[in-house]
């Protein structure tokens, strides 16, 4: 009950005028900051920080988590609408969002990933009001041993996304996790495969470049020259009454993968150093896994769209419980508001709650009412954005390359990287010609830089001994978890091949 | 599609074998104390990948993929022309950016595009080739914060007046 009544007391705090305002505005420009490829809810709190410091500090955090909500609505209708994750945390969502919006279905997917991230969000508040302190003990018993069997984890459920090649895919995942460890080696300090000795490498290429070049120019590349250049949406039409249909069909056809997105996501988002990426990969991956009709994931399902959606916003939510607990943040964007907190006098840690506790409820509160402001604003803009979809094809394409590298050079100030781009786009072109899959390229390049370093501390902790991840209690069974999914599909082919030879 | 399968493999066959040897140039095994090396993680994924070009090509030999089966060209002569066309476009407005600015590019790539690919009118081309370069200057110097390549010397009388707008 005590819990409650803070609860309501951090709600009513929320919804003070200057309070609301502040949520609309930064779930407003979050929105926007999302939906544009290559800027994240990273660079909207990162900009918009040095302002927070004319409001209290209750506020200013308040404004700088709707951003942070918006951002997460926002990434999803780059995905959808332009095919371009604008974040790593909406590359799930393009599998399924953009195939929807090719079949005139954008609206569809724009409403589903609208509900299952309002899903997502009000879940992990819920699990984030009762059990704060409990999981974020949880969090702190993964050390790099179990951090990289979730890891291992998510590469297994790649597997499953690759379709039915695996050599290709496996190739893909290990060319992803190869480009990630271009640069410097982190835990020497020394350059590391600084491709053809060009100086630009040691900068090492990031998730932007390689997203952009795949989705926001091979992608392109590629619809140019499968459809010829004719307009390839069929005719999105976005009216009040299609989209209540929209909405009935959401919950009908995505509730399944909004509830998996919604655990998976909060679990994944509160362990330090994972976050939404791989809680909005393994949700997907478990979402097709359990579908009864896991064909139709790639080719548009809500359940594709809805699982990733969900998961990244619960996820959010889930990073922002142990920087206030523990002081570790669990993002970026959460490890630029740790230091928000800090230069407005406030300590994150265990004794927040108890020294800070109207902050700490006026913030909890503010995720409740951001959530539905997003929720709101979001369902609003929905006609801007299928509107966008409307234009010819012929004017579309020449913006999204337009974005794709003005967006690649906001996100990484480097001509190296745009010439990246280029290249990675072209090479993106050919590899789809041959069914290579670029996803798990994708998304391997965001987890490797978790993946090495946690694979490298655990054999340094068993002096070199990989049993340490069958033999500890939480790492041991999500190894074998992850084994098993990277074997069935193996297992499936040789026994389909085998079935094939006998008749 | 048959050869370009055999062909993109062993190009990426060869890329791994030349990541194995450039990631050699750090420790690959064990260093005790200190644990694995840093060449270690890049080499064994590298010959990762080297194995799945060899898998890659093993069922391209027994016809089990669909390019492996098909004797269709990559692309015929429409598609290759549009790809070089759009790519080429994509090749110089990159080349552009150091020379006539990140908005001034846009400007070129987006006539060239819609007026000479899309054949959109006119009227259309130079409003969007205006606008849309003009509303990104506001959205990234003003809004973001975020300063985009000013090109050569020349194009300083443009952004001089822009920045006077901004501040």
């Amino acid at each position: 009950m005590e819990v409650l009544s803070f609860l309501t007391d951090g709600v009513l705090l929320a919804l003070a005028p200057t309070n609301l305002f502040l949520i609309v505005i930064g779930v407003t420009v979050g929105l926007f900051i999302g939906a544009m490829p290559g800027l994240g809810s990273v660079n909207g709190v990162a900009i918009l920080l040095p302002i927070t410091f004319l409001v209290p500090p209750g506020s200013a955090i308040i404004f700088l988590a709707a951003i942070y909500y918006g951002a997460m609505y926002g990434g999803a209708i780059s995905s959808v609408a332009l095919g371009i994750p604008g974040a790593s945390t909406a590359v799930a969502t393009t599998f399924d969002g953009r195939p929807l919006a090719l079949q005139g279905r954008a609206s569809l997917a724009l409403v589903t990933a609208a509900l299952a991230s309002f899903v997502g969000g009000t879940v992990a508040n819920v699990f984030f009001t009762l059990f704060a302190p409990i999981l974020a003990s949880l969090a702190l018993s993964f050390g790099p041993p179990e951090i990289f069997a979730l890891m291992l984890l998510a590469f297994a459920t790649f597997v499953g996304l690759g379709g039915d090649d695996i050599p290709k895919t496996i190739f893909s995942i290990c060319f992803g996790l190869v480009l990630a460890t271009v640069g410097f080696d982190t835990i020497s300090g020394e350059p590391r495969l600084v491709l053809f000795d060009i100086p630009g490498f040691l900068r090492g290429i990031g998730f932007i470049v390689l997203a952009i070049g795949v989705y926001g120019i091979g992608e392109m590349l590629w619809t140019i020259e499968q459809t010829r250049g004719e307009i390839t949406t069929t005719n999105p039409k976005m009216t009040a009454k299609g989209m209540m249909s929209d909405t009935k069909e959401a919950v009908r056809r995505g509730w399944k993968g909004t509830w998996i997105g919604s655990l998976i996501g909060f679990f994944v988002g509160i362990l330090p150093a994972a976050g939404a990426t791989p809680g909005s990969l393994m949700s997907y991956g478990v979402a097709k896994m359990v579908s009864n009709t896991p064909q139709e994931f790639g080719n548009g399902s809500p359940n594709g769209v809805a699982a990733p959606e969900a998961a990244n916003n619960s996820a959010s939510t889930g990073s922002m419980l142990p920087m206030l607990t523990l002081g570790i943040p669990g993002s970026p964007t959460t490890a630029i508001l740790l230091g928000g907190m800090v230069i407005w006098g406030l300590t994150p840690g265990p004794r927040l709650f108890v020294d800070e506790s109207e902050f700490v409820w006026g913030l909890i509160g503010s995720f409740y009412i951001s959530n539905i402001a997003a929720l709101l604003i979001n369902l609003a803009f929905i006609p801007l954005f299928i509107w966008m979809l409307r234009m010819p094809f012929t004017i579309l394409a020449p913006l999204i390359f337009v974005l794709s590298i003005v967006g690649g050079f906001a996100a990484s100030r480097s001509m190296h990287d745009l010439w990246l781009i280029v290249i990675f786009g072209i090479a993106a072109f050919f590899m789809r010609k041959f069914d290579y899959p670029l996803a798990p390229a994708v998304l391997a390049i965001v987890l490797g830089p978790i993946a090495e370093p946690t694979l490298r501390q655990s054999l340094l902790l068993s002096s070199g001994d990989p049993m340490i991840f069958f033999t500890r209690p939480i790492a041991g069974p999500i190894t074998i978890i992850a084994i098993i999914l990277i074997l069935l599909p193996a297992i499936k082919l040789i026994r389909g091949s085998r079935r094939v030879e006998e008749a | 599609m048959r050869q370009g399968e055999i062909s993109l493999a062993g190009l990426l066959a060869l890329f791994s074998l030349y990541l194995m040897w450039k990631s050699t140039e750090l420790p690959i095994g064990y260093i005790r104390g200190q644990g694995p090396g840093g060449g270690f993680w890049p080499f064994w994924l590298s010959f990762g990948m080297l194995l799945s070009c060899g898998a890659i090509a093993w069922n391209w030999w027994r016809g089990k993929s669909p390019a492996s089966q098909s004797d269709d060209p990559i692309m015929d002569a429409f598609g290759w022309r549009t790809i070089i066309w759009v790519g080429g476009g994509l090749v110089a407005f990159v080349a552009l950016i150091p020379i006539v600015s990140m908005y001034g590019a846009i400007a070129l790539f987006l006539i060239y595009y819609l007026r000479f690919l899309g054949r959109h009118s006119w009227l259309l081309t130079l409003i969007l080739a205006t606008a849309l370069p003009i509303g990104l200057f506001f959205f990234f110097e003003a809004a973001m914060l975020i300063s985009m390549p000013q090109g050569m010397p020349f194009t300083q009388p443009f952004f001089d007046v822009m920045y006077d707008i901004i501040y």
